[in-house]
């Protein structure tokens, strides 16, 4: 069988388990795949800066963030419309953006990674003096947000609305990677001074690939605040940060839906391992170590091998599940 | 705002200023010359508290207890460098940084494996306590006088071996030359060993000085360990004379920010305003030169 | 009279006390081929990057088709149609050969803010990169990952890249830097069919590349120009083989054999 068909094959097998969580029945797996695809998202926009335009940021929490305070102040203030909110989260991500964008992309390398953390974590204390939002301890919504008057309440339903944004921003970001946009950040990653030398500037798109990103990972900050109706500090804090970029690695950098796996172990190996011990971290710190020393791919790499899956590239296309930056 | 006031601020934000060197001067000569971002630094500084609480009671002196803990603190630095360092090398930034994330996450656990999670109290030595005149009517801590001294000396002393010793003509030249002091017959790894080991020192010596301010606690080198990149954004990445001044204007303008923002702007915005104070210099700096005031490397 | 496709005024640059470039002016007619030759150190690489964008000189002026590019970033410049190929090979290692190709096709358009259609669909883009490919004698590797690729066979896509952007004016750095004998031969072909299709900066060590090329010489030692002209002006130049002295003979062979 051809291996873009077999890629195709797997694609419509993970849809279908995906869609099929709910079945059990057991509303704990439910919110646990939701918090997954959430997650996954926010990692996901992490990846379209690390694995295609070669930007590791240790700061894309302060967007998730952003987004979710939006929400979350939305909300309270009694606009709990989701076609209002979670578009103004993006929108307000987004403009955080454009500030700390302009001066990050200034940076390069060791600099641009210190100036996002740098960033994040102001956005992390600004959050931490906000005593009418409960100042270090959050505040909660008092439930979700309305779809277009559909309550989000039904933890099936609101796992469905997520899958489905999952989805949607999947296929679009795949649509972005693969266009002539795509084409000049890939470049950009591969190799920044020959992008410039053939006419391409390449701040203005780096910075545009920033705001999209920053768009995404606030949706999924609007989806978590909505997920457990409850928005704190905690979200900005660097740590969060980090957890992206890890899930991004875990799950094989470049690849758009490699951090949504990447999200899946790291939550996962959280749950199972904290029944077994509160100190879980102990054994995910040398893990994420061992990954980046001794293992070479990260796992949607792994089993697009063992399908036989991994694919040849078209002509004049990108080789795919091309490692991150640098 | 007093003379009294402005002066004991002015002097913590020097003292303030002095720790985020003596940090700074280790992730930053670290990534001069082994071109290595060691996010793991916050945690040497940690490492070196909960050391010394350690071994303080375990000796009840001061004198024994120190050089103990920071033993320690190297011998956990040299490990590390020859684990999982000495691989990141020639790897990426991408890898150092996810590897040296993975150590964070494992030492704050690890101290609370060892140590539990309520903080530990670390008190000033003894003979450090009270206060004395600076000005008259002016009093302020000794502890916090000796702990500037003590971080001023060692930056007298890494001056010194910077400009003036063998090793420090070699961490010169290994920061520009990696080939030709290779080709000198110079152990390179054991260089890098001695870089980071002097490093993690300096780290340690920091947390050890800065517990009794504190509390000991997991995660206590994380928000200090941000600080020390934006001294180092600010200072210029490999500059250790960056490292000097970034730190200085960080200290003096973070305390300064604490104490009167609040007071211009009220509780609320005035905190909100301190949490920016920092960054907000970054950025200037930023904006004024991409690579930092005293720029020895490019990213 | 038209003015020169590419002319340097008077480029000065010092680092700390070192004077890389030393009151360098020199000029690219249009349809010329204008080689540059000097000692390694001589400062080339940095007068490169003053003509590209990538340095800035601390004084003097760099003007392209009459026009004071002096303060233009490398991407404007190489949209005015300054294209430039690099001597150690700056490809997009992860594209295929085709890929590289047509990306620099791209980079004619006014812009590339476009997210929805694949480009890898795009006939605009990909006919001409496939036709330069095939022009260059890399039709057979159009699919082929650029990291995959030969030393040889990237000296080749560099040029490819270059001439995608429909250049007014080529820089070409050490293009037969690392060639075998055959690849050489190659190169040298190729270049002859660009002579006068193209205004060219070449910068070369290969001395009969430089002789049979070449409409002018300009030798650049220590960041100055110490002599400029035809073939036969710089082969009987003393200071020129003052400077080539303790050097392999190299420029000596060529006189002898030229």
């Amino acid at each position: 069988m051809p291996r873009l068909n077999r890629r195709a094959l797997l694609y419509l097998a993970l849809l279908l388990m995906a869609l099929a969580v709910p079945l059990y029945g057991n509303v704990y797996y439910t919110r646990f795949a939701t918090q997954i695809a959430i997650y996954g998202m926010a990692a996901l926009s992490v990846d379209l800066l690390l694995g295609y335009v070669g930007l590791i940021t240790f700061g894309q929490a302060a967007f998730v963030g952003v987004g979710a305070y939006v929400t979350g102040m939305l909300t309270v203030a009694g606009i709990d419309d989701a076609l209002i909110v979670w578009p103004a989260a993006m929108l307000v991500a987004v403009a955080f953006a454009l500030v700390i964008g302009a001066l990050s992309l200034r940076t390069e390398g060791f600099q641009f990674i210190m100036v996002t953390l740098a960033f994040a974590q102001m956005v992390y204390y600004i959050a931490q003096s906000l005593r009418s939002y409960g100042g270090d301890n959050g505040f909660t919504l008092g439930g979700r947000d309305a779809l277009a008057g559909m309550s989000l309440a039904n933890h099936t339903v609101f796992y469905y609305v997520v899958l489905a944004l999952l989805v949607a921003v999947m296929a679009i970001a795949f649509r972005v990677v693969g266009s002539e946009f795509g084409m000049v950040i890939r470049g950009r990653r591969d190799n920044e001074r020959r992008l410039a030398a053939i006419g391409f500037p390449p701040f203005a798109y780096k910075y545009a690939a920033f705001l999209i990103a920053a768009a995404i990972a606030g949706l999924s900050g609007a989806l978590m605040a909505n997920h457990s109706s409850f928005v704190s500090p905690a979200i900005l804090s660097w740590q969060v940060s980090g957890q992206l970029l890890a899930m991004v690695i875990l799950g094989s950098p470049g690849t758009l839906i490699g951090p949504v796996f990447g999200a899946a172990i790291y939550l996962v190996f959280q749950q199972v391992l904290s029944d077994y011990t509160d100190h879980w971290m102990i054994f995910f710190g040398p893990l994420l170590v061992a990954r980046v020393l001794f293992i070479k791919e990260g796992v949607w790499g792994l089993l697009l091998r063992a399908c036989g899956a991994h694919e040849v590239p078209a002509p004049g296309a990108v080789a795919p599940d091309r490692g991150a930056a640098e | 705002m007093t003379f009294a006031l402005f002066v004991v601020q002015l002097f913590n934000g020097v003292q303030f200023g002095m720790m985020l060197f003596l940090m700074a001067v280790g992730v930053t000569l670290v990534f001069g010359i082994m071109r290595v971002i060691n996010l793991a630094h916050g945690s040497l500084f940690m490492v070196g508290g909960y050391f010394l609480v350690e071994s303080y009671q375990d000796t009840g002196s001061y004198w024994l207890a120190v050089p103990l803990a920071l033993a320690g603190v190297i011998a956990v630095a040299a490990v590390l460098e020859i684990l999982v360092l000495r691989p990141l090398y020639d790897r990426g930034h991408l890898d150092q940084v996810l590897a040296t994330f993975g150590l964070t996450l494992f030492f704050n656990e690890a101290v609370v494996v060892i140590w539990g999670r309520v903080p530990l109290d670390l008190n000033v030595p003894s003979f450090l306590n009270g206060h004395v005149a600076i000005f008259s009517g002016v009093n302020y801590p000794v502890y916090r006088l000796a702990i500037t001294a003590v971080a001023m000396v060692c930056g007298g002393l890494l001056y010194f071996v910077i400009a003036h010793t063998r090793l420090g003509a070699l961490i010169r030249a290994g920061s520009d030359k990696r080939e030709i002091v290779a080709a000198l017959g110079v152990n390179i790894g054991l260089l890098y060993t001695a870089v980071f080991a002097l490093g993690a020192a300096l780290a340690g010596l920091a947390g050890m000085m800065t517990g009794p301010l504190l509390s000991v606690e997991s995660g206590m080198g994380d928000p200090i360990l941000i600080l020390t990149l934006v001294v180092i954004v600010i200072g210029g990445a490999g500059s250790v004379r960056g490292a000097l001044v970034g730190a200085l204007l960080v200290g003096v303008l973070d305390t300064f920010s604490r104490v009167m923002l609040p007071r211009l702007f009220g509780l609320s915005a005035g905190t909100a305003l301190v949490g920016m104070a920092d960054y907000v210099l970054m950025a200037g700096v930023l904006v004024y030169s991409r690579t930092g005031l005293f720029a020895a490397h490019r990213g | 009279m038209s003015p020169p496709m590419l002319a340097t005024e008077r480029l000065h640059k010092s680092f700390g006390a070192l004077k890389v470039t030393d009151d360098v002016s020199l000029s690219v007619e249009a349809g010329e081929v204008h080689a540059l030759i000097g000692p390694n150190g001589a400062g080339k690489t940095t007068l490169i990057g003053q003509i590209t964008g990538e340095i800035m000189p601390d004084s003097g002026r760099v003007r392209f088709a009459g026009r004071d590019i002096t303060a233009l970033a490398t991407a404007e410049r190489a949209r005015l149609g300054l294209a430039r190929s690099f001597q150690i090979t700056s490809i997009f290692p992860s594209f295929t050969a085709e890929g590289n190709v047509a990306l620099a096709v791209q980079a004619t358009e006014r812009h590339s803010f476009r997210f929805w259609r694949p480009a890898a669909s795009m006939a605009r883009l990909h006919d001409p990169a496939r036709q330069l490919l095939r022009e260059l004698g890399l039709a057979a590797r159009a699919d082929t990952i650029a990291a995959g690729m030969a030393h040889g066979e990237h000296r080749q896509l560099e040029i490819a890249m270059a001439l995608a952007t429909a250049p007014r004016l080529l820089l070409l750095d050490e293009p037969m830097a690392g060639l075998g004998n055959e690849e050489s031969q190659a190169m040298l072909a190729l270049l002859a069919r660009l002579k006068g299709q193209y205004s060219i900066l070449l910068i070369e060590h290969d001395m009969d590349v430089v002789f049979s090329l070449a409409d002018r010489i300009s030798v650049l030692v220590n960041g100055r120009i110490i002599a400029s002209g035809g073939a036969e002006t710089i082969r009987n130049d003393p200071q020129v083989r003052i400077a080539y002295l303790g050097e392999d003979d190299e420029f000596g062979e060529a006189h002898a054999q030229g």
